[in-house]
Parts: structure tokens; C-alpha cells; sequence
């Protein structure tokens, strides 16, 4: 697998995701499985039963997609039908245990709002803490935490520790610094349906300015209005295959079963 | 067959995840002042309870045992406290480094970044534990001088290896560690276990020369173990002793067959590890 996320440098040449046959498998490791004692005792006792063998969730199957500039793509599919794990997949965090993922150009994932983020220290420090996970350096994120402050509109609570926040705040605070850093790949996971719609508005323009501008957007989400908002394509997953992908209309008409 | 063996695993992704974590410096030098700050949020004294706890514990030992061992305090409080000092960040960097990877497991999930910033996170905060503790070490020269030559320099190579070392070790045992959890309490104890065996609290040249030679001969099993070799290249300096060759070169293929050791596993299991956690 050619990474080359995340890399600041790297934005050179044209921003593209490409899978071809990937998949991704989970070892499900219980107690028992994860320990050495089961191990070592097989190798000691011979092969003593196929029960041994770790159970595996296939979680992806031969995920095939092609992504390049300016694609804005909506994700849609049940509960555990491999959204999130396909985000995961096109970010660089799994590697596929078969087939082949490329990624080219800086991803900036917004998938768990609570994590990279520390809930005990004020939100302009988070900005900053989050710009270093996105690969910005701290003379990059002073420059843009003004801009950064603007744009959530929480003026003083930025000051505040980020537990007071609420869960809208939070997406204020993650779009905020994600939508500041010109990433070229841009990976949404549903959480951040939690803003009111005047905020959402305002991020709509800036997202679809920076795919215009640098890159590509991968959105999940389970509403039409949000996906229709800054989607153009779509991918309906299912069982952890690729069920349909095309235009954004005709995928979300046949993934509610209307007729087309 | 290309395609069954996936290219990331290779030792040039090995590498690159090495040389990209450490690109990332400004990300984990943050993060691990941070961490410090965090441990000592809201408390008026801060960071400078590193310090205190540090003083307490090396004084609290280095009396109680110079009474045990019949050791003037003066030779023997100075000893205890290097020692102490140095094993606060080899045992920091193993048993932190032993759940490095699970311990970070949302990040490691949520946010595309190279393995090693964790460990080197890690590293870099136990490095400022050490800095920390050296304060201790000043303030014991004035209440005991001790005879420093200028080879003491030789100090700062010493813990260049030493944060070598925890950032190999914390990479392997963490990685194994991920996949068998059974090994995180075996490592924790095997410190703790290491510590008594580590000649900290008691002096090894002291038994070695002990005029009875079954003492002696049990002493001499000490130098089979790593860790009187990592301690004794950062104290004898510190403490204005002579340095003995045989503990650097131990060192030094420690160095070279742990790093060899942690690419292999590398290789092998990096792409694995956002799976395990």
C-alpha cells in the first residue's frame, strides 16, 4: 500500500483514492483467543481443535472505488453495514488485509468527536492539538486560530475547559479547525448532524469550496437533506460490500426502494 | 502473488512510519508537556510534585538502607538517588511502553498517524520526568559534593541510549502486548522484579568485593542482567566514577539487536496493530 497521508508535503500531485479489492477482517480476539496461555498450550498439545482458530468479521469485501478531485461523495447504508469502517479504510487508519489501497493527498478525518480532543483544557487549546494531529505545525495553527475562533462563533467559551461544551459546540470546534487546514481529503462520519442549521449553512459553503479548491469529500450519514447538501455521488454499502455507487439521486431512490 | 501480501508490509514502511512519527516532532513535543501539565491540573505545586515524590522516596530508602547495609550515608544516599533517578525511566518507558498502543486505542482508531508518535510521545514525557528528578540531583550536590571530572559529559550519550532503548521497547513489548494481553501483567511484574535485582538500594562493587566468597560469586550473577549495565553508564558519571567500557559495550548491541528486533516486528505486524486495539 502506497500511504502517503498525511504527509504536509505531500501535496503534490493530483488528490485521488483508489481500492481495489480491499478488504478488511477483524480478528475478534476474546479472553481466551487473546491470551499467550492458548497459544503457547497449542503449540505444546498440537492442533486440538478447529474451535481454536480466532473468529473473523469480514467487515469489508472487495471494496472497489475510484475517488479523484472535486468528488463529493455520500456514504449510505444500514447500522453496521461498513460505513464507518470504509472511512476508516480510505483514511489510511486500517490497511486492507487483502487487495490494495492508495491514498494520495492529506487526510483530515472527522469521525469521533470526543477523541484527540482533551475535555479538561480550554477549546483554543484543543485547536491547536487537533491541528498537530492533521499534520499542521504550531506556527501553522497560530496563524489560523483567529479564523479558526471566527468561524465556530463561540467567542469566549474558547477560553473555557471542553467539558463544558455541548456536542454542537464540539462539531463547531472540529469543522472549524478541519475546514481552516485545507486538507485535500476530507472524511465526514455522521456526528456532525448535531449543529443547528444556521451553522450548518455556513460550513456547507466552506466544504464545498475546499473540495472545489483541493480535494475530495466522503460524508456518511443516514440524512438525505445533509447528503444532498454536499454530495453529488454516492456509495450504498451493504453486508460490507459495495451495493450501488453513482449519481446521488438515483442511489438514495433505490437504496429506499422507490422506483427509479 | 502480490496481492495476498500486502505491500504495507515492508521494512520501507517500517521505516517510513519512524521517519514520519518523528517528522511529526512539534505534535508529541506538545502533547507531552501536556500530559505532564494534565497529571498536575489544579494543583498548586504543579510539576514540581515529580520532584518532591522523587526526593522523599530516594531520601526515605537511601537512609533506611545505609542503616541496613552499615553504609556511610554520605557514600550511599547519593547512590541510591542516581540510581532511582535512572530507574524511573527505564521502568516509565516499559511498563508505559507495554500499553502504549492500547492505551492510545481511540486515537489510533479515529486518527490516521504513524505508530511512533505514540511511543515517541511517551519517551519524550518520561525524558521530562527525568529532567525533573535532575533537580533533585543538583540539590544533592551541594548536601553531598561529589568529585566530578569532565568525563561526567559522557552522561548525555548515556541517556541518548537510554531513550534509544525505551523507544524500542516500548514499540515491541507495546505491539505485543496489543495482540496478547496476558503479557501486561507479566511486564509489570518483571520490572517491579527487576527493580530488587537492579543494584539501586544495595551496591554491587560492595558484595563483588565481599571477603566471603559466596557473597561475591551471587553478586557477579547481577552482571547477566541488562538493566545493571543501563544504570551503571548513567550513574558513574553522574557520581564521578570511572567508566567501565564493559557496561557500554553491553549496551551498545543491546541497542543494535533490540532495534534490529523491533523493525522485524514492525514489518510484520505495524498494519495490524489499528486492528488489535
Amino acid at each position: 500500500m502506497n500511504v502517503s497521508n498525511d504527509n504536509p508535503a505531500s501535496t503534490s500531485g493530483p488528490v485521488s483514492i483508489a481500492t481495489k479489492d480491499a478488504c478488511v477482517d477483524f480478528p475478534i480476539f476474546d479472553a481466551k483467543s487473546r491470551s499467550l496461555k492458548k497459544t503457547v498450550m497449542g503449540l505444546v498439545g498440537g492442533n486440538i481443535d478447529s474451535g481454536s482458530k480466532v473468529p473473523v468479521i469480514e467487515a469489508l469485501r472487495d471494496v472497489t472505488v475510484n475517488l479523484e478531485h472535486g468528488a463529493r461523495v455520500g456514504l449510505v447504508g444500514h447500522n453496521g453495514a461498513g460505513k464507518s469502517t470504509l472511512l476508516r479504510l480510505l483514511s489510511g487508519i486500517y490497511e486492507p488485509t487483502r487487495g490494495i489501497a492508495e491514498i494520495r493527498g492529506r487526510v483530515a478525518p472527522v469521525f469521533d468527536l470526543g477523541v484527540g480532543m482533551d475535555p479538561e483544557i480550554s477549546g483554543l487549546e484543543n485547536i491547536m492539538i487537533r491541528g498537530l494531529f492533521l499534520g499542521m505545525t504550531r506556527k501553522q495553527m497560530q496563524e489560523r486560530v483567529d479564523d479558526i475562533a471566527d468561524f465556530t462563533e463561540l467567542g469566549d467559551f474558547l477560553h473555557m475547559p471542553l467539558r463544558t461544551y455541548s456536542t454542537g459546540m464540539r462539531v463547531r470546534l472540529a469543522l472549524g479547525v478541519v475546514t481552516s487546514i485545507d486538507p485535500e481529503i476530507l472524511l465526514l462520519d455522521e456526528g456532525i448532524g448535531a449543529v443547528d442549521a444556521a451553522f450548518l449553512e455556513k460550513s456547507k459553503q466552506r466544504l464545498v469550496q475546499l473540495v472545489e479548491r483541493s480535494g475530495l469529500l466522503v460524508f456518511a450519514s443516514h440524512s438525505d437533506e445533509f447528503l444532498r447538501e454536499l454530495c453529488d455521488t454516492a456509495i450504498w454499502m451493504e453486508h460490507g460490500r459495495i451495493r450501488q455507487q453513482g449519481e446521488l439521486d438515483e442511489v438514495l431512490r433505490a437504496y429506499k426502494g422507490l422506483p427509479a | 502473488m502480490a496481492l495476498a501480501q500486502p505491500a504495507g508490509r515492508t521494512l520501507a514502511a517500517a521505516v517510513a512510519d519512524l521517519r514520519r512519527g518523528w517528522e511529526q516532532r512539534s505534535l508529541w513535543g506538545h502533547l507531552g508537556w501536556q500530559d505532564i501539565r494534565q497529571r498536575y491540573r489544579r494543583s498548586v505545586l504543579g510539576p514540581v510534585w515529580i520532584t518532591i515524590s522523587m526526593a522523599v522516596t530516594a531520601v526515605a530508602l537511601g537512609v533506611l538502607y545505609s542503616g541496613l547495609f552499615d553504609i556511610d550515608l554520605a557514600l550511599f544516599l547519593p547512590h541510591v538517588l542516581v540510581g532511582f533517578i535512572v530507574w524511573a525511566f527505564i521502568s516509565g518507558c516499559i511498563a508505559e511502553g507495554s500499553e502504549v498502543f492500547i492505551a492510545n486505542e481511540g486515537l489510533i482508531k479515529h486518527l490516521p498517524s504513524p505508530l511512533s508518535v505514540h511511543v515517541y510521545r511517551l519517551v519524550w514525557r518520561q525524558t521530562l520526568f527525568f529532567l525533573h528528578n535532575l533537580i533533585v540531583y543538583l540539590v544533592m550536590l551541594f548536601i553531598y559534593p561529589q568529585d566530578l571530572k569532565w568525563t561526567a559529559i559522557a552522561v548525555v550519550p548515556a541517556f541518548a541510549l537510554l531513550a534509544l532503548n525505551g523507544a524500542w521497547v516500548a514499540l515491541t513489548v507495546g505491539v505485543i502486548t496489543t495482540r496478547f494481553r496476558d503479557i501486561l501483567p507479566i511486564t509489570q511484574s518483571v520490572v517491579q522484579l527487576m527493580f530488587f535485582l537492579t543494584p539501586i538500594v544495595w551496591v554491587y562493587d560492595e558484595l563483588v568485593n565481599s571477603p566471603n566468597p559466596d557473597v561475591a560469586a551471587r553478586a557477579r550473577l547481577a552482571e547477566f542482567n541488562p538493566f545493571l549495565h543501563f544504570v551503571e553508564i548513567v550513574r558513574r558519571p553522574l557520581l564521578g566514577q570511572d567508566q567501565l567500557w564493559r557496561h557500554w559495550a553491553v549496551v551498545l548491541v543491546i541497542t543494535a539487536v533490540g532495534w534490529a528486533l523491533t523493525m522485524l516486528v514492525l514489518r510484520r505486524y505495524r498494519s495490524r496493530v489499528s486492528y488489535w486495539v
